[in-house]
């Protein structure tokens, strides 16, 4: 009896090992490197810091941004920029005069589309990385990664999309995640619409959208 | 003008500022303009269209900024990413 039950707990402990072995891996892996980066001067990751980053980041973007686009972002997370380019995106496309856009995620690829129909066109990956790292990292807060987007998009598109590595859709986002933030901004915008005709005045006050 | 700089952890951050119609000011804000691009960022700044939307110039010269402009906002340059 005293056996079996050594037995059982000899292969009850080997299981929980073989389980837990990755996580203790990844643990040990980052004390050490956190004190690797302690011993380099940078300075720990605070979640306080970021979150005023980001809250710093977020009043930026509202104030370089339309209404209509900062209160996408704020409630949907993603902001839709239309393309300027006469084609498509990039050169040598021939959309026949569809419009197209791009849906802007923070530290997400930017997503080309098609709103008439909603076909998902490419993948445009493209990152703005801070090799200065001031606190170990080169990554912007996600609100000044959507304005950086948005602002190289609006100020030079070509130049962007001609940075960005390009994939099929998929690559990084779910397809169906995309159609349904699609369907979602359909709806954000009839209430909006909607909301907008009921308060004329509010109308008339956001001639930027 | 305010040049102001996105960094990691902090948001933005003010680098520099003075009145471009001053000659040392205006000397100043065009070092700090190439060191910034020199470093490998990118400068836009916010403008708004006849029509009354915002959107966003980008600037390769200190001659390109608008002389009416608050604010040039410097990013760093974008990477491909996702390989």
């Amino acid at each position: 009896m005293t056996a079996a039950l050594i037995a059982t707990a000899i292969v009850v402990v080997a299981l929980l090992w073989e389980t837990m072995l990755p996580w203790i891996e990844r643990r040990l892996a980052g004390l050490r490197a956190r004190r690797e980066a302690r011993s380099i001067g940078v300075p720990a990751y605070d979640p306080g810091r970021e979150r005023r980053a980001e809250q710093r980041a977020r009043e930026l973007l509202r104030s370089c941004v339309n209404d209509e686009e900062w209160e996408m972002y704020r409630d949907l997370g993603f902001i839709r920029v239309w393309g300027g380019q006469a084609g498509g995106p990039e050169e040598g496309w021939d959309l026949g005069g569809a419009p197209y856009a791009y849906l802007i995620y923070p530290h997400k690829p930017i997503v080309a589309y098609l709103p008439q129909t909603g076909q998902l066109l490419n993948e445009y990956c493209v990152e703005f990385p801070d090799e200065t790292r001031p606190f170990g990292s080169a990554r912007l807060p996600d609100s000044d990664d959507a304005l950086a987007k948005w602002m190289a998009l609006k100020g030079d598109e070509q130049r962007l999309i001609g940075q960005a590595n390009l994939h099929l859709p998929g690559r990084q986002i779910d397809p169906r995640k995309v159609q349904r933030d699609l369907w979602r901004l359909r709806q954000w915008e009839r209430t909006r619409l909607e909301r907008l005709a009921r308060t004329p005045r509010e109308a008339s006050g956001s001639g930027q959208t | 003008m305010k040049f102001l700089r996105m960094r990691p952890g902090h948001g933005e951050q003010l680098i520099a500022e003075g009145d471009p119609e001053v000659a040392e000011d205006e000397q100043r804000l065009v070092d700090e303009f190439r060191r910034q691009l020199d470093a490998g960022m990118w400068a836009a700044v916010p403008v708004t269209s006849e029509a009354g939307r915002r959107e966003a110039a980008m600037v390769h010269d200190f001659g390109q900024i608008p002389r009416d402009t608050e604010r040039v906002i410097f990013f760093p340059r974008a990477a491909g990413g996702g390989r």
